[in-house]
């Protein structure tokens, strides 16, 4: 009931988080443990040459044999940046294919270039990554995502980082009816209900970062965030009560009452 | 003399040296790091196999937390 199949793996978590905005790689660890998560991103990017070559990484506090590893293309504002990346990702990651690709359109909404996101995604599927695309809420740019054979959809509840939450569940509905592939909302969501809400919409999973890295207690966020979705998971499988406008229905018997 | 671009940086050589031993000299044997030549990935098991010529540009890359 709660499982989610991506590229044919099934996971038992519909919550994927980030690794970046952390105090520490333990606080880290900590608050993706407290979230149940089984899918984390992380950025690739240079070595700092003559600096952390002893330093301790981000696989060592999050190691592949433990959780699969989502490497990501954000900071990419092209096509072929982005596949770069990911190509990098994959040598890095001793071949997995499963990656989350991001291009950027514009450094101060981060708002996905659509074009070059399309662009690159052909390009990868192609070569054979599993590609789990991050993408403005529009379902006809979806439904072209999915149509190149991208394993899950990840449209932005809102921008990234903003933490204002399901700014459009309208267009949501309408991605998700439409879709044939896991929808995962990737970015936005600033608190538990926001979570919670994507779920109840019929979204396969969400993909967050900042909300939980930045709560003033990321770890017991990171716990309020597992619940969240999984009670807007169940309560979207339960199926909820028609909306009734301008009429009110007791919930307690209208006979028996005494003095009648 | 071999003058490589390393991550945006040149650095020089006095001595030729293959992708392997590059690792070494910088301290990255044994960690899980990515390394894309001239715009072509240099697979793991072909870095010591692989020499390195005057002016390549190198771009070496490891995890890092983001979301």
């Amino acid at each position: 009931m709660h499982t989610l199949t991506l590229a044919g793996k099934t996971y038992r978590s519909r919550l994927l988080v980030g690794t970046g905005k952390y105090k520490d790689f333990a606080e880290t660890r900590a608050a993706i443990d407290a979230s149940g998560a089984e899918i984390v991103t992380v950025a690739v990017r240079r070595v700092n040459i003559g600096q952390d070559a002893g330093q301790p990484s981000l696989l060592d506090a999050v190691p592949p044999s433990q959780f699969t590893i989502l490497p990501n293309t954000a900071g990419c504002y092209t096509a072929d940046d982005a596949v770069r990346t990911l190509r990098l990702a994959r040598e890095l990651l001793d071949g997995h294919p499963l990656c989350k690709l991001e291009v950027l359109g514009d450094p101060t909404n981060l708002f996905p270039n659509m074009p070059e996101t399309l662009k690159a995604a052909e390009t990868l599927v192609k070569e054979g990554f599993q590609v789990m695309v991050y993408c403005a809420d529009d379902p006809i740019q979806c439904k072209m995502l999915e149509e190149i054979g991208c394993v899950a959809v990840m449209p932005l509840a809102s921008l990234i980082g903003s933490g204002m939450g399901i700014v459009n569940p309208w267009n949501l509905r309408l991605i998700i009816d439409n879709a044939k592939v896991p929808i995962i909302v990737d970015a936005g969501v600033g608190t538990a209900s926001d979570a919670t809400i994507a779920m109840e919409l019929g979204c396969d999973g969400v993909l967050m970062n900042t909300a939980i890295a930045h709560a003033k207690d990321p770890v017991l966020m990171a716990s309020a965030m597992k619940k969240g979705i999984e009670a807007g998971r169940e309560a979207f499988l339960a199926g909820r009560m028609a909306r009734k406008y301008y009429s009110a229905d007791p919930s307690s018997p209208t006979t028996g009452l005494i003095g009648s | 003399m071999i003058n490589l671009h390393i991550n945006g940086a040149p650095h020089t050589f006095t001595a030729p040296l293959s992708v392997e031993q590059l690792v070494a000299h910088l301290g990255y044997s044994g960690k899980r790091i990515a390394i894309e030549r001239n715009g072509e990935i240099v697979p793991k098991s072909q870095h010591a196999s692989t020499p390195l010529a005057d002016g390549d540009i190198l771009e070496i890359v490891v995890a890092v937390g983001g979301g």
